[in-house]
């Protein structure tokens, strides 16, 4: 009726096998027999479907079987062994030695067919999160902060005003000529190296890099302790432009050179 | 209205009368979704607080529910968020600049000049929106490093952060051409230097300046060209990438969890 999964099915055939090499290699010694049957359920080995039976029902059973044969009675015994189904191992093994009609294969009557842990077959709902309506909870966060952030911008406005310098003037060009602010790293590169490494190669390859961070970094762990190398990488990457922004914003004067904004005065317009 | 009300006390209990005609009736609840807090018998219910999100145009983007962790100050700083804040900022205060400013090299600085002595706020808005832009940019670049730092681009969210990189970039750009058009000392030769540098990209690099500048050099096409890319084309493109990044936060599981 019920249809067993293709891997329960594999998984028990793997036991079985494992099952049968064992018999073959420990002779036909019957009490070794038992507990790998129980061992037909489990993943790993026989020797972890040993440990399912307890010690004392194991006991049990091998003493209630010498007590059957010493009686030598068949009688009684449970018939057609092999449809009874032991579906946990804290049922006691009752073993008729006796070959009973109907036993099962090595002479016992009752056979544990499956041991399933619970979590393998049912259906278990993921385990509850901790969470909170987005109204009100994350919108009022929101609604404050973009709040905030007006405020601060009006007020900002209001105190300070954006330049406006004289027209534009292509026969008078202003000693520095500064590009905005996040490219003036770029131009302190400039110093250094040809335009076309500075200007291209070199933020070319950063955004590139970038662009494949999550490709390159394969480490699945998003804790620091175990990302030190991509942190660092992150850190002294974000701090060689900071460093040449500052450098180029505050330290550079006429003719784009080295100078000391308390000495010099500052060069800079945003 | 509320003092003429104080004076005899039936009027009070017409007011409601009337409150609950008016949001009883058809074309009000029509406008306002069930969950909205204007519509009759709104109480503070979970139903309710999952109506408000699944019912609102605005807030729809949210889901339901968010992890309590994930809405501490603390783990996000509210920087995607700022961002997109000061977008929407920026296209307010935008949209009023360009009433008072033609992009042509005769007539643009003179525009500004005017706008800043001679408009109500006008001097207010412009700052805002350059004062803004500044923040803008800072804002991007902080989400982008909080975001490395949480390790938060990695699976599933790999595509996002090349989403959130190629918004970045959308950023830089933005800035970059509205810095162009207040026509002035500072505008000119900033940018004189940034296409200049582009100009020593291999291959294509003397081409695409060439287009950018509508010209060999800096003049009064490159000012009408980056006009129409500073309010059309890369706000245009940024909308399209920022519908895409925010959606994917919710397809890739939502903002990511704390450490």
């Amino acid at each position: 009726m019920t249809e067993i999964p293709d891997h329960l099915l594999k998984r028990a055939q793997e036991a079985k096998d494992k099952a049968a090499a064992k018999k073959a290699a420990a002779g036909d010694a019957p009490s070794a027999d038992a507990p790998a049957g129980g061992s037909e359920s489990s993943e790993s080995d026989a020797s972890a479907g040993d440990s399912r039976i307890p010690a004392h029902l194991l006991e049990r059973s091998k003493s209630a079987k010498a007590k059957k044969s010493g009686a030598a009675a068949g009688g009684d015994a449970p018939a057609g062994g092999t449809a009874t189904i032991t579906k946990t191992a804290d049922a006691p093994a009752v073993a008729a030695d006796a070959l009973p009609i109907g036993a099962g294969p090595g002479g016992h009557t009752q056979r544990l067919l499956t041991v399933v842990k619970s979590g393998s077959i049912q259906d278990v709902k993921s385990k509850p999160v901790d969470k909170v309506h987005v109204w009100p909870h994350l919108l009022v966060v929101e609604f404050v902060a973009a709040l905030a952030c007006t405020a601060f911008v009006f007020v900002f406005s209001w105190l300070v005003n954006a330049p406006l310098l004289e027209l534009a003037n292509f026969n008078q060009t202003p000693n520095p000529s500064k590009a905005p602010w996040y490219f003036l790293g770029l131009q302190e590169l400039l110093t250094m190296f040809h335009p076309m490494v500075a200007g291209v190669t070199i933020p070319g390859m950063g955004i590139f890099i970038l662009i494949l961070a999550p490709y390159i970094d394969k480490n699945p762990s998003n804790k620091p302790e175990d990302r030190k190398f991509a942190i660092s990488l992150m850190t002294v990457h974000l701090m060689f432009w900071a460093v040449l922004v500052i450098i180029g914003s505050f330290f550079r004067g006429p003719g784009f050179n080295f100078t000391l904004p308390w000495v010099d005065g500052l060069f800079f317009e945003l | 209205m509320a003092k003429t009300m104080q004076g005899s006390g039936g009027i009070a209990g017409k007011w409601d009368d009337f409150k609950g005609t008016v949001q009883g009736s058809q074309a009000w609840s029509s406008i306002f979704r069930p969950g909205s807090i204007f519509r009759k018998g709104y109480s503070d219910s979970p139903r309710n607080r999952s109506y408000v999100v699944m019912n609102s145009v605005l807030y729809h983007l949210h889901p339901v529910k968010v992890k309590r962790s994930a809405v501490k100050v603390s783990y996000t700083l509210c920087l995607g968020g700022l961002s997109f804040f000061l977008f929407i900022l920026l296209t307010v205060t935008g949209i009023f600049l360009m009433f008072f400013y033609r992009p042509t090299a005769a007539a643009a600085w003179d525009d500004i000049y005017a706008l800043q002595t001679s408009v109500t706020f006008g001097l207010l808005v412009r700052n805002m929106h350059r004062w803004g832009a500044h923040l803008m940019v800072l804002s991007v670049f902080l989400h982008m490093a909080r975001v490395f730092y949480h390790g938060a681009y990695k699976a599933p969210r790999e595509f996002n952060w090349v989403i959130g990189v190629i918004l970045l970039t959308m950023t830089l750009l933005l800035s970059f051409t509205g810095y162009l058009l207040p026509w002035d000392q500072l505008a000119l030769w900033a940018v004189t230097v940034g296409t200049n540098m582009m100009g020593y990209t291999p291959v294509l690099g003397s081409q695409v300046r060439f287009v950018l500048l509508g010209g060999a050099e800096i003049g009064s096409n490159t000012l009408l060209r980056w006009y129409v890319l500073h309010v059309l084309f890369f706000p245009f493109l940024t909308v399209i990438f920022m519908a895409i990044h925010f959606w994917r936060v919710r397809k890739d599981g939502g903002i990511s969890g704390p450490l």
